[in-house]
C-alpha cells in the first residue's frame, strides 16, 4: 500500500506540471484556456514527430519545442485571447474551446487515430527504477517528473516575486489599469505570461508522452486533470497546485483500489468533494447554498 | 401606427413581427404534414434538424440569456438516453420512456444546479465538463449498458419502421415547438425582463432586486430538460446507445457553433444557427475531420470578429424583430431610426421588484 501511495504522490508531480500553466494563466489573465490540454498533446506530438522522423531524443527535442510553445503562447495572447477578452468574460471560453476542437482534429488529420508514446525514444529511462528501503521500487522517470514539477513551481515563484518582469506580471494581474499608470505595459506582461504558461504546457506534454500514451483526442482529459488539480490546490497558488496534483493522484489510486474502473472516477469524485467543501465554507455556509444566494462572494 | 404624442411609445411587436408570427404558424403546419410528401431519408434528416434546433435553443437559453457557458451539456443528452434505455428495459412503453427520461433529467438537474451555479464563468464551464465525464464513467458501470459496447432501445423495434419514423418526426416537431414556445413565453413574461437584465449586467440586476440565482436556476433546469428530450429523441432515431457517442463533448461543440454563428442571446439566432449547422452538415459532413476543423475555426472566427452572430448583426443593422421578446421604445422624434436597441431597451425592464 505504501508503495502505491508513493507512486500516487509522484504521479501528482505530473498533474502539478500540467495544472500550473492553467492556474498561472488564470491568476494573471482571469482566463481559463480550454485548449490547455490540447496544446499539451500538441507538444507531445511535436516531440514524437521529431523523435520518429529525425531521431532527435525528446530531451533534445524540448530545446526546439519549448521555444515553439513560447511563441505559440505569445501569439495566442496577442491574436486570440486579448481580442476575445474585450468581449466579456464568457467569450474567451468559447474562443479557446473552438481552438481546442481545431487543434484536436488537425492532430487527428495529421497523425491518425493511433496512440503514440515517447517511451521508445528515451531508452531505459521509461522502465528503470530505484529500489528504496522497504523494497519499494520507484520509477526514475516518475522521480524526475516530480523533481521537475518542484523546480518549475519554485522557479515560477521566484520569478514572480524576485524579478522585475515577474513583479510587472503580478501588478498587471492585480489591476491592469493602475499597473499601466506606473509604466507597466499590460499587453507585454500578459503576452509574456502566456508564453511562460505555454512553456510549462510543453514540458507537461513531454512528460505525458514519456510516462503514458497519447492520441489526438487526449487533450480533454488533460484539461480536466489540470483544472481539478488547480481547483483542489486553490486556484492562483503555485505550491497549492502541487498539493492539488498529489491529492488528485492519490484519489485516483484509491479509486483504482476500490474498483477496476475507478481510477478516473476517484479523481473526479475527490474534485467534487473538495469543490463542495470549498463552496460551503466560502462565507455563506451550507444554509446559504440551499437558500439561493443572490450575490456570490468574489 | 405609433401614437402621435410627444411621449415615447412602448411596443411589444412590430408589423414585421406580426407577419412573422403568422409565417411561423404556417411553417409549423406545413412541417406537420410534411412526412406525407417526404422520402424516408428526408424525414430522418428533418428530425435531426428539429433536435439541433432544440439543442441550440436550450444552450442559448443557458449561455445567451443566463450568462452560463457550459461545455458539459452533453451530460443531459447522454443521461436522458440512458434513462430511456433503463425505463424501456423495465417495461415502460419506449415512447413514454423518452419523455419520462427527459423529465427525470430535468429533476436531476435541480439538485445539481444548487451546487454548480455557485461556480463562475470558466469554472462553471469546465465544472460541467467534469460532471459529464464522471456521469459517463458511472453509466459505463451499469451492466445493462455493457461499457463502451453499448446497447439498444430494442423495444422500439416492435413498431413498424415507417410508422415509427413518422411518429418520431412528429414527436420531435412537437417537442421543438413546445420547448421554443416555453422559452418564448418565459422571455416575454416578467421572468424575461429579469433574464435580460441578468444577461446585460448581473450585478446591476441583483442590485435592483432581480432574483439572479433563482432565474439562472430556472434556465439551467429548462436547458437540462430540453437537452434531455433531445438526447432521448436522438436515441429514438438511432436506436443504439453507445455511451461514448452520447456523452461526447462534440454535442456541446455543435451547440456552441450553432449559437455563436446564429447569434448568442437572440431568440431567432439559435434557430438560424441550427439551420446553418444543418446545411453545413448536409453538405460537408462527409469530409470527416476537416468538417470538424472547419466548425471549430468558424466558432473561433465568429467569437473574435462577429460575437453577436449572424442574427445579432442583422438585428442591429436593420432593427429587425421577427419574434420579439423584449420591449421597444419608440421616440417620436426618431420614430423611424431606432436601430440602437440596447440602451433604450433597458429602461422599461425595471418593472420587476
Amino acid at each position: 500500500m505504501s508503495n502505491q501511495i508513493i507512486q500516487g504522490i509522484l504521479l501528482g508531480g505530473y498533474y502539478a506540471l500540467i495544472a500550473c500553466g492553467l492556474s498561472f494563466m488564470f491568476s494573471v489573465m482571469r482566463i481559463i484556456n480550454l485548449a490547455h490540454g490540447s496544446l499539451a498533446v500538441f507538444a507531445a506530438f511535436a516531440l514524437w514527430w521529431l523523435a520518429s522522423r529525425f531521431h532527435i531524443s525528446p530531451f533534445v527535442g524540448l530545446l526546439i519545442v519549448l521555444p515553439l510553445m513560447a511563441a505559440i503562447g505569445w501569439a495566442l495572447q496577442r491574436f486570440l485571447l486579448e481580442r476575445s477578452a474585450r468581449g466579456g468574460a464568457l467569450l474567451p471560453i468559447l474562443t479557446t474551446f473552438g481552438l481546442a476542437i481545431v487543434i484536436d482534429n488537425l492532430l487527428f488529420e495529421q497523425f491518425g487515430a493511433d496512440t503514440r508514446s515517447l517511451a521508445p525514444y528515451i531508452g531505459s529511462l521509461s522502465y528503470d527504477s530505484w529500489e528504496w528501503p522497504g523494497s519499494i521500487y520507484v520509477g526514475k522517470l516518475a522521480v524526475i517528473m516530480f523533481a521537475a514539477a518542484v523546480i518549475l513551481l519554485g522557479g515560477l515563484q521566484l520569478f514572480l516575486t524576485r524579478t522585475r518582469l515577474g513583479r510587472s506580471i503580478r501588478a498587471t494581474s492585480e489591476d491592469p489599469d493602475t499597473a499601466g499608470l506606473v509604466g507597466v505595459d499590460a499587453h507585454r506582461a500578459n503576452a509574456i505570461a502566456a508564453s511562460i504558461a505555454m512553456v510549462t504546457v510543453g514540458l507537461a506534454g513531454a512528460f505525458l508522452g514519456m510516462r503514458a500514451t497519447f492520441d489526438p483526442y487526449a487533450g480533454a482529459p488533460q484539461l480536466l486533470f489540470a483544472f481539478e488539480a488547480a481547483v483542489i490546490g486553490g486556484a492562483g497558488s503555485l505550491w497549492g497546485t502541487l498539493i492539488g496534483g498529489i491529492v488528485l493522484a492519490l484519489a485516483q489510486t484509491l479509486g483504482a483500489q476500490v474498483h477496476p474502473q475507478g481510477f478516473l472516477i476517484g479523481g473526479h469524485v475527490a474534485f467534487l468533494i473538495v469543490l463542495f467543501i470549498r463552496l460551503s465554507t466560502s462565507g455563506l455556509g451550507l444554509r446559504g447554498l440551499l437558500r439561493l444566494p443572490t450575490r456570490k462572494p468574489t | 401606427m405609433s401614437a402621435v404624442s410627444t411621449s415615447p411609445a412602448i411596443e411589444r411587436g412590430t408589423a414585421t413581427s406580426r407577419i412573422a408570427a403568422i409565417a411561423v404558424a404556417v411553417i409549423i403546419a406545413l412541417l406537420a404534414i410534411a412526412p406525407h410528401f417526404l422520402s424516408a431519408g428526408a424525414v430522418d434528416r428533418m428530425t435531426a434538424l428539429f433536435i439541433y434546433v432544440i439543442l441550440a435553443a436550450m444552450w442559448n437559453a443557458l449561455a445567451g440569456f443566463g450568462g452560463l457557458v457550459s461545455v458539459g451539456q452533453q451530460v443531459f443528452f447522454g443521461l436522458s438516453a440512458y434513462f430511456a434505455i433503463r425505463l424501456a428495459d423495465a417495461g415502460l412503453n419506449p415512447f413514454l420512456a423518452l419523455f419520462a427520461s427527459g423529465l427525470i433529467v430535468g429533476a436531476v438537474s435541480w439538485p445539481l444546479s444548487l451546487f454548480m451555479l455557485r461556480l463562475r464563468n470558466g469554472e462553471f464551464a469546465i465544472g460541467m465538463w467534469v460532471i459529464a465525464a464522471l456521469t459517463h464513467l458511472l453509466v459505463n458501470l451499469d451492466r445493462l449498458v455493457q461499457g463502451e459496447t453499448g446497447t439498444s432501445l430494442i423495444s422500439l423495434n416492435a413498431y413498424d419502421a415507417g410508422a415509427r419514423r413518422a411518429a418520431i418526426y412528429w414527436l420531435a416537431l412537437a417537442s421543438m415547438t413546445a420547448l421554443l414556445a416555453i422559452l418564448f413565453g418565459l422571455l416575454r413574461g416578467s421572468t424575461g425582463a429579469a433574464i435580460r437584465a441578468i444577461r446585460d449586467n448581473e450585478d446591476a440586476a441583483a442590485s435592483v432586486g432581480v432574483r439572479v440565482t433563482g432565474t439562472k436556476r430556472l434556465l439551467f433546469v429548462l436547458a437540462a430538460f430540453g437537452i434531455g428530450i433531445a438526447g432521448a429523441l436522438w436515441l429514438a432515431t438511432s436506436i443504439t446507445f453507445q455511451p461514448k457517442t452520447y456523452f461526447n463533448v462534440q454535442w456541446t461543440a455543435y451547440m456552441i457553433f450553432m449559437v455563436l454563428v446564429g447569434g448568442i442571446g437572440t431568440f431567432e439566432g439559435a434557430i438560424l444557427g441550427a439551420l446553418v449547422f444543418f446545411l453545413i452538415e448536409t453538405w460537408f459532413g462527409g469530409t470527416g475531420v476537416w468538417y470538424l476543423v472547419g466548425l471549430g475555426a468558424t466558432a473561433v472566427l465568429f467569437s473574435l470578429f462577429l460575437p453577436r452572430g449572424l442574427w445579432g448583426t442583422i438585428e442591429e443593422r436593420f432593427g429587425l424583430r421577427l419574434l420579439p421578446v423584449g420591449y421597444r421604445v419608440r421616440f417620436p422624434a426618431t420614430a423611424d431610426g431606432d436601430a440602437t436597441p440596447s440602451p433604450q431597451q433597458t429602461t422599461p425592464y425595471r418593472e420587476k421588484a
